[in-house]
């Protein structure tokens, strides 16, 4: 999607606000927001860490810039709890149960935390899939914009660079974030000039590294 | 949404604090923009204060979250998985050359041999900064980073600013944060587009010859692993 989450290379957004002695949460809400969202995505429900990235960038566009980052998650959070059926909307009005309704079972008990912050959530997947490119090979990014979710930026798209390695397989956010399966696939690390996409104000000794899966890429 | 909930009793204050999360969810309403930014602190609770109680308090009645489970997610990551930990990586490759090696190899593991679990950690890989390769980490999408070393990432590097500026203009990101890069030296952005995640080892600064590997992890700042500054004698950041 053609999002304003998809920021490189615009310009103008004003300095960058460096902060010393930064906290993990500035306010108390940041880290209840934070908390809550990693216990309720220990749930099975209609989401994966890549429907989670779409649902932040579906936001509207005002409202992507106007809001924090985690007010951006808390807004997931109050949509998702509901389409999970955790809570109806007649709840999240209320703010309280519906009378009768059952307890539900606690997603994360206290001495289950650590080993869920532990957890080991790859997106590597260990299937056979043959690689379509290989090391040292010259390749270009598709020109493609899909509506829906994607990790191929903007501003490299149509682009070619050299594949650096190639890092094995993983799962296809663009087809894992829609819930239509993982369409495991490899993975490489794409090396393009900062002059092929930025042009003659770019630096010669300048590049940027892209992870890029197979179905990014077109051989050149 | 009333600024002031004091006259408002618990039943109010849920129904108004979560009438006001679904008007989020519906749109944006006139009026009704936050002013909160990286370094504004609100001195009354804050609507987004009051929406969240709400949302936690239900979830809590439905029986589906602890709060002492919350609590304890709070604390571990303020206090346990930070900056701190990829320092004590950085500088034990700095005094151990084969830790070094594997580290560069596959980060992942040797990560582990220090105690640090994966998570995000997964696939990490250690970029090395040279007196010829300067690395910078970003994430345009979004803000992908490698929480079991790093913690939380900051605000700024969530910002708009860095993540449309740092692949277009590098040099001028790092001169932002004091670091200048001689133009024969070799930037290398790492966009990180997928689950892998980019820890950068910062060079050894100059003079550091005589310290031990305690004192080392002290001058390591969290800025220096993303790229966007360099190790000296004197910390200039403490990251918390």
């Amino acid at each position: 999607m053609n999002g304003v989450h998809d920021m490189g290379g615009m310009q103008d957004m004003g300095p960058i606000r460096h902060e010393r002695h930064e906290p993990a949460f500035h306010e108390p809400w940041e880290g209840r927001v934070y908390a809550l969202s990693r216990v309720l995505r220990t749930r099975r429900g209609p989401w994966n860490l890549d429907a989670f990235r779409h649902a932040i960038e579906s936001l509207p566009p005002v409202d992507y810039l106007r809001m924090s980052y985690y007010e951006r998650w808390f807004t997931w959070m109050l949509t998702t709890v509901v389409a999970a059926g955790d809570v109806t909307q007649a709840e999240i009005e209320s703010g309280s149960p519906a009378a009768g309704s059952p307890r539900k079972a606690v997603l994360v008990a206290p001495e289950a935390v650590s080993s869920m912050v532990d957890r080991r959530a790859s997106a590597r997947r260990d299937v056979a899939a043959a690689p379509r490119f290989k090391s040292g090979q010259r390749v270009r990014a598709r020109n493609i914009h899909p509506s829906g979710h994607t990790r191929l930026p903007r501003y490299v798209r149509g682009k070619s660079g050299v594949v650096v390695v190639d890092r094995g397989v993983f799962l296809f956010p663009d087809t894992n974030a829609h819930l239509r399966g993982e369409k495991p696939q490899h993975l490489y690390s794409v090396r393009f000039a900062a002059r092929e996409i930025w042009g003659e104000q770019a630096s010669q000794r300048d590049f940027i590294h892209l992870d890029m899966w197979d179905d990014y890429l077109l051989p050149v | 949404m009333a600024k002031s909930q004091d006259s408002v009793g618990r039943r109010g204050f849920l129904k108004t604090a979560a009438t006001g999360a679904a008007g989020l969810v519906a749109g944006a309403k006139p009026g009704d923009v936050h002013a909160h930014q990286a370094a504004d602190h609100q001195a009354v609770p804050s609507d987004l204060t009051l929406r969240v109680k709400a949302l936690e308090s239900l979830l809590v009645d439905k029986g589906l979250v602890d709060r002492a489970a919350l609590d304890r997610i709070v604390d571990t990551f303020e206090t346990k998985i930070g900056p701190r930990n990829g320092a004590r990586v950085v500088a034990r490759a700095w005094v151990d050359p084969a830790y070094k090696k594997r580290l560069l190899a596959e980060a992942s593991t040797a990560m582990e041999e220090l105690g640090y679990h994966r998570h995000q950690g997964e696939d990490i890989i250690a970029l090395e900064n040279t007196a010829k390769i300067h690395n910078l980490v970003v994430c345009t999408l979004c803000s992908c980073y490698p929480w079991p070393l790093l913690g939380l990432p900051p605000v700024w590097y969530k910002s708009a600013p860095y993540r449309s500026r740092a692949v277009i203009d590098p040099r001028g990101v790092l001169k932002e944060f004091g670091v200048d890069i001689d133009a024969d030296v070799e930037v290398r952005v790492w966009d990180s587009t997928a689950e892998i995640r980019y820890i950068v080892l910062p060079e050894r600064p100059a003079g550091s010859e005589r310290l031990n590997e305690e004192a080392l992890a002290a001058l390591v700042t969290r800025d220096s692993m993303i790229g966007t500054a360099k190790v000296t004698l004197d910390v200039a950041e403490v990251p918390a």
